[in-house]
């Protein structure tokens, strides 16, 4: 008996580790990938941006899941700061010239406080009526960058053109594959201060709200303070994310940012599972993978099973969604670890 | 002056369209405590039945009617498949499952029907008469037709053996079971209801706004704003919340226009619709949840 008791934290040890070397490895690995395939087109400059574009939604994902899935506040309208985000990137560089990793902060700092404030009032609504508001965000945003005076900075429909920045000091790199670098940095360096945070004091408050409100102020978390500031925090994920996605896409316009966004941005949280940080990744990636793949996916399978209409990618994601609430509540992050338990589970057990 | 009364009447005409949405919301609102995202993209999925059955040569009422059949149906299907399994999921789940929904509706009504903007024709004959300056049939028609799917409904609440069940299984299932309601299938009729609601205000204002997938997205806000001012639990009371936004919006863009005209500057116009019922939403759940005629809500912890 006291063997085991004994055992088991050392085993735990060494597991931990061994998936931290694994985890070390695999980023170096990746970030290594450029320079190992160089130029000589073995991975498309597309596929670099492809990549990318994968790791800009898990950075939006994991803002997202700060605070629905560790923070049980909902969001419908995550499209909005995602929105505030790039079109903060785009003038900064359009209009004032602004080197474009200046932009992150400046879009994180502008997006923590626009979600903050958009967080106060959000403080008196919960559940379905904090979905509704967000909802509401969604589908005015488009419109909000369309206004009349905002046209000198936001250049109305028409929106606003970038150029990618090419690699610097020389490095033999071309520029996709530069801010794949770039992008895949910043999105370790999030995701470790996500970690961080959630192991952390404030973490562990974060999660007593989301579990039980009354009780957590009971015991003396000022929760609509923290409700308020993981809102913040959370768009600030999210605006990164958006200025990122800015500076790779070289352009951003009012259509970008439709409805359509918000609900991506859900989904990917949905799918990878929305109290997880590996889950986020998955999220990411499912996202992209939709958005660039579902038309032909959609059109293959309408072939294959000879359906008389033509299916479309938002029917798979809405399908996806359904079938995920029921099968797996806890996303691919979660039903991935419950398989790992049960696999792991001693037979004689 | 004129053109006030004239923003005023069509205020009126677009409230009505708001009040049957906000009417289906809360519906399905009194018997789930759910708001249901998906309540746009149903009417406007029932709206393509319509147009399709008119393309086939049926007249517009019994194709109305036939609609309305259906997507009652639709509606009672869905709760029953789709929601039921659901019955004790986290928030989230069941926002999540309704936006599922608004995705798969939205995507088969293009997909089927393609996402090219479509005539819609108005069952009202294009008459005049004294004061058709002010406002067209069809908004006459969508105000009447409107006003009277409320009193249809009152009664059928109010008088009828199966709305008194109906109301019971929403109040208080536990005791309503007890006393042999099926519970289980009120809430379903109540989807259903709320899908027929939705499709005559679907074929209501297509013909305003023209046929396509996104054409109840605003209106959908609009809904909820109604809605929300007026107590989303007192469907009289988002009725009349329905109308007062409808001419809430035409007057801001009204004297949003005479501001601009007479000191030059502008504030707001057409181009902010969405946004003014945003404020408007946000507005009244953190000032007043309850709404204006709603019941304040108190839960035991």
């Amino acid at each position: 008996m006291t063997a085991i008791t004994t055992a088991a934290p050392a085993a735990a040890e060494t597991s931990r580790n061994l998936t931290r070397t694994l985890l070390i490895g695999l980023l170096l690995l990746a970030a290594a990938l450029p320079f190992l395939v160089g130029k000589s087109g073995f991975i498309s400059n597309f596929t670099f941006l492809q990549l990318s574009l994968m790791i800009v939604y898990a950075i939006a994902v994991l803002g997202l899941n700060l605070l629905t899935g560790f923070n049980g506040q909902i969001s419908l309208g995550h499209g909005a700061f995602f929105a505030v985000g790039a079109y903060t990137a785009a003038i900064l560089i359009e209009h004032c010239g602004v080197n474009y990793w200046l932009t992150l902060p400046a879009a994180a700092l502008i997006c923590f406080v626009v979600g903050y404030l958009f967080g106060l009032p959000a403080l008196r609504l919960e559940g379905h009526y904090l979905a509704l508001a967000t909802f509401g965000l969604a589908i005015a945003v488009p419109q909000m960058l369309k206004y009349k005076h905002l046209e000198p900075l936001t250049n109305g429909v028409m929106g606003i053109n970038l150029l990618k920045p090419d690699a610097p000091f020389g490095l033999p790199l071309s520029g996709d594959q530069w801010m794949y670098l770039v992008v895949l940095v910043v999105a370790v360096a999030m995701f470790w201060m996500a970690r961080n945070l959630l192991n952390s004091r404030p973490g562990r408050a974060m999660v007593a709200i989301r579990d039980h409100t009354l009780a957590a102020g009971t015991m003396g978390i000022d929760t609509s303070r923290y409700k308020a500031t993981v809102f913040g925090i959370s768009a600030l994920y999210v605006g990164v994310a958006g200025a990122l996605h800015a500076i790779i896409f070289e352009f951003v316009s009012p259509d970008s940012f439709r409805f359509e966004l918000s609900i991506a941005i859900l989904v990917g949280a949905v799918v990878g599972g929305v109290a997880s940080l590996p889950g986020a990744v998955i999220g990411g990636i499912f996202v992209q993978f939709i958005e660039k793949y579902a038309d032909a996916m959609t059109k293959k399978l309408t072939q294959a099973i000879h359906l008389p209409l033509e299916l479309q990618p938002w029917t798979l994601y809405g399908i996806t969604l359904i079938v995920l609430i029921y099968v797996m509540p806890g996303g691919i992050a979660g039903g991935l670890a419950a398989l790992w338990a049960r696999l792991r589970r001693p037979k004689s057990g | 002056m004129e053109q006030l009364i004239q923003q005023i009447a069509s205020g009126l005409a677009s409230g009505a369209i708001y009040a049957l949405v906000a009417l289906a919301l809360v519906m399905i609102f009194t018997a789930t405590d759910h708001l249901n995202f998906a309540q746009g993209e149903m009417a406007m999925f029932s709206t393509y039945i319509c147009w399709q059955l008119i393309q086939w040569g049926f007249p517009f009422w019994p194709a109305l009617g036939f609609t309305i059949l259906f997507s009652f149906l639709l509606g009672v299907a869905i709760e029953r498949v789709i929601l039921r399994p659901l019955h004790n999921a986290s928030v989230l789940s069941i926002v999540v499952v309704f936006i599922g929904l608004l995705a798969i509706f939205h995507s088969l009504a293009g997909g089927i029907w393609s996402h090219t903007i479509k005539n819609f024709p108005s069952p009202f004959p294009n008459v005049t008469f004294a004061g058709s300056g002010y406002i067209g049939a069809h908004q006459i028609g969508m105000i009447l037709v409107s006003l009277l799917m409320l009193f249809a409904l009152f009664a059928f609440f109010r008088f009828t053996p199966l709305g008194l069940a109906m109301r019971a299984a929403a109040q208080n299932p536990v005791s309503a079971r007890l006393v042999g309601v099926k519970v289980d299938w009120m809430l379903a009729l109540g989807w259903g209801l709320a899908a027929a609601v939705g499709a005559v205000a679907g074929a209501m204002v297509a013909p305003v706004v023209y046929l396509e997938p996104n054409m109840m997205a605003s209106i959908l806000l609009y809904g909820f704003a109604g809605a929300l001012v007026g107590g989303i639990s007192n469907p009289a009371g988002a009725v009349f919340g329905g109308f007062l936004v409808g001419v809430l919006e035409n007057l801001v863009a009204y004297f949003g226009n005479l501001t601009e005209k007479t000191f030059g500057i502008y504030i707001v116009g057409n181009g902010e619709k969405l946004t003014v019922a945003l404020i408007i939403v946000i507005t009244i759940l953190t000032l007043k949840p309850a709404g204006l005629f709603g019941r304040t809500t108190v839960r035991r912890v």
